[in-house]
């Protein structure tokens, strides 16, 4: 066991909790219909994203899916310009083009979220391929769920990506779910570390839960991808706590097993560091209650520029289909 | 420019874009050739040719058969500045890539409010003949060009396939460029030059006074024969290359119509919901008190293209139905009618239809 670094700790704890209080207040807010477009949120799978975006440089570059708001805060993408976007503002991160599903931030190191399960895959590749034509430094990320895994795109990518050992890092969520669907109705019964065996893709399985053990197992996947080892495959487990699109928990539904939810949500990656932190002595009561006020503070303040911005101009909307 | 042109050189058309992309690697360290086939010894019918040899593996990308994944990779590889031309031997292995196509290269420019470009030119090879039969021999210009965000263009000659692929690698958006088959033998005079405008639209290739031709690709071909042949009876047909089918450019066709009065469409893909549809409700749209007899379309029937000779006879248009077409527009009397099939019918060498009229050599 690694010695318990509480700095690491810390900052990863204040990013899960900024993401957890974002998505709850979207969710909180969702029902004003002020944010007029379909948002997946994240609550519950934030310790994926924060373990996997820590590590990176500003070099590594993140395309992600459908459900990417974790990404995008994880990665440094700029909250006001995400909420603005969610409320179809002209200071969105894409203008209100894109809206919760195409985030963004060129800046950040987001290059794109698109929300057809496996079309970002190609992409990512695609950035890799350039940046080793371009002699540039830097890894390429695709985060992806265990759907994707499905799709003709993924197994072409990985193909792709291995055969020409592109320096690129699959981080899968595996939530168990593609929208309703559980993983064992979609997919036979063997660990997905082995379907990226099967392209000569080396991979390690974590627990997504736990933001610690996700962020060491990244960084040994970025060191072997820069290393020129190919691509690399980083299987998380974690569980989706709200409805796959949308503001609610949707468990009365039953097609989840009874207490399946109830079970994940013990398993909180927030919970589970928090606890790291104070038996460190890194946490207390005061430290977390001021972390809260601190990051609602913000929150509130990015909904409020967010809302107050204006609406793309409808005599704009013709703008940039060519260049 | 006067230098140049004294310059010309006869090339194929498949000559043509082979230098063109020698040139863009050469001129552009950006770009990048990706496809199935293009380091083969046959080299994509000799469009990619030793050009692995000269530029490296690096640049010159033998791929998987994975259409959708390298199309997006090529996509990928724009977000980071890199000008990618990708090569499918036949337009029916890019449906594998469509999602790719469409929802990716041409939306990220329009989300992205232009920070982000897909410059990259999608190379798409349109087969005809030799019993090729419904999956080998599909003209789909109108399904990507009913897509914002794409430009779609179709050469009919050498000088056109190579600058449209310079220009459109240099340019800001996906071009996907469709090539027949039956043109890659055709050679015609090739500049040093390259023409800039050679994307903005159409082109008049003769010029009359009693009616315009519009055609694309090898159509175009068909059409000037057609043309050739109405002169002998005394009538003057203006034959338009339509050239550009999105952005579509109607302007030119607009101005002829204005003149001559009367419209023939001919595509090279399917008459139903094909460019000729979209031309003509166009034109008819903006000009409908110029035209004196009601515009007129003509393209591949409803039906898949068959492998057997036979059954392909009569599936596909050529000068001779242009010139029927004509007639009706223009109410040519019998005898001229006659005279004109004569004509045709004389000047075609032999009546094989599955192969490439042996008269299009070139130069045009």
């Amino acid at each position: 066991m690694a010695k318990f670094d509480r700095d690491l700790a810390w900052r990863g704890y204040r990013a899960l909790v900024r993401i957890r209080e974002v998505e709850l207040a979207i969710a909180a807010r969702y029902p004003d219909q002020e944010m007029r477009c379909p948002v997946h949120l994240s609550v519950g799978q934030e310790g994926v994203a924060v373990g996997a975006c820590l590590p990176l440089s500003a070099d590594d570059l993140v395309l992600a899916g459908h459900r990417s708001h974790a990404q995008y805060l994880a990665k440094g993408g700029d909250l006001t310009a995400m909420l603005a976007e969610i409320h179809g503002r002209e200071t969105g991160c894409c203008g209100g083009r894109g809206g919760s599903m195409h985030l963004l931030d060129v800046e950040a190191g987001l290059l794109a979220s698109i929300p057809i399960v496996g079309s970002h895959l190609p992409l990512a590749v695609g950035v890799a391929l350039a940046r080793r034509q371009r002699r540039e430094p830097g890894v390429a990320v695709a985060f992806l769920g265990d759907g994707a895994v499905e799709t003709g795109a993924f197994h072409e990518t990985l193909n792709f990506a291995a055969l020409h050992r592109l320096p690129v890092v699959f981080v899968l969520e595996d939530n168990g779910y593609s929208v309703y669907t559980p993983l064992a109705e979609r997919q036979p019964p063997r660990p997905l570390t082995d379907v990226g065996l099967s392209h000569g893709v080396e991979g390690q399985s974590v627990s997504g839960d736990d933001f610690l053990e996700v962020h060491a197992a990244m960084e040994t996947a970025l060191v072997a991808a820069r290393s020129g080892a190919g691509p690399q495959l980083l299987v998380a487990s974690t569980s989706r706590w709200l409805e796959h699109c949308g503001p609610y928990d949707d468990d009365h539904l039953g097609y989840r097993p009874q207490g399946e939810l109830e079970r994940a949500k013990q398993r909180c990656p927030i919970r589970r560091l928090g606890d790291q932190l104070r038996k460190s002595g890194e946490l207390d009561d005061r430290r977390e209650k001021a972390l809260y006020a601190d990051v609602r503070s913000e929150i509130d303040a990015a909904f409020a520029a967010a809302f107050a911005a204006p609406q793309p101009s409808a005599a704009t909307a013709a703008e940039h289909v060519y260049g | 420019m006067a230098d140049s042109l004294q310059a010309a050189r006869l090339l194929s058309v498949a000559e043509a874009i082979r230098e063109g992309l020698e040139r863009a690697l050469d001129e552009i360290p950006e770009a990048f050739v990706m496809g199935e086939g293009v380091t083969d010894p046959k080299g994509i019918f000799g469009t990619t040719t030793g050009l692995m040899d000269r530029f490296g593996k690096e640049r010159v990308i033998e791929t998987p058969i994975s259409e959708n994944a390298f199309t997006g990779i090529a996509v990928g590889a724009c977000l980071l500045g890199q000008r990618p031309i990708i090569v499918h031997q036949r337009v029916e292995f890019m449906l594998l890539a469509m999602e790719q196509l469409i929802n990716n290269a041409a939306k990220l420019r329009y989300l992205t409010r232009g920070r982000q470009s897909v410059p990259m030119v999608i190379r798409l090879v349109i087969g005809r003949g030799w019993g090729q039969g419904p999956q080998h021999a599909q003209s789909l210009e109108s399904v990507f060009a009913a897509i914002p965000g794409l430009k779609v263009a179709m050469p009919s000659r050498a000088v056109d396939a190579r600058d449209m692929l310079m220009t459109g690698i240099r340019g800001g958006d996906p071009l996907v460029l469709l090539e027949h088959r039956w043109l890659h033998g055709v050679r015609g005079p090739v500049a040093d030059d390259v023409d800039p405008d050679v994307l903005s639209g159409p082109v008049v290739r003769r010029e009359g006074e009693d009616l315009t031709l519009v055609a694309t690709s090898y159509m175009v071909l068909e059409a000037l024969r057609a043309a050739d042949a109405l002169a002998a009876v005394g009538i003057t047909a203006e034959v338009i290359d339509l050239r550009v089918l999105r952005p579509l450019e109607l302007a030119p066709i607009g101005e002829s119509v204005r003149r001559t009065g009367r419209l023939v469409v001919i595509d090279t893909g399917h008459r139903t919901l094909g460019m000729g549809a979209e031309v003509v409700a166009t034109i008819s749209e903006r000009q409908l008190s110029h035209l004196k007899a009601p515009p007129r379309r003509l393209g591949l029937p409803d039906r898949p293209a068959a492998s057997a000779r036979s059954l392909a006879a009569s599936f596909y248009p050529r000068a001779e139905e242009i010139a029927r077409e004509a007639a009706e527009a223009l109410g040519m009397d019998t005898e001229d009618r006659l005279h004109v099939e004569r004509i045709l019918d004389e000047r075609r060498e032999h009546r094989l239809v599955d192969v490439p009229d042996p008269s299009f050599q070139g130069p045009f």
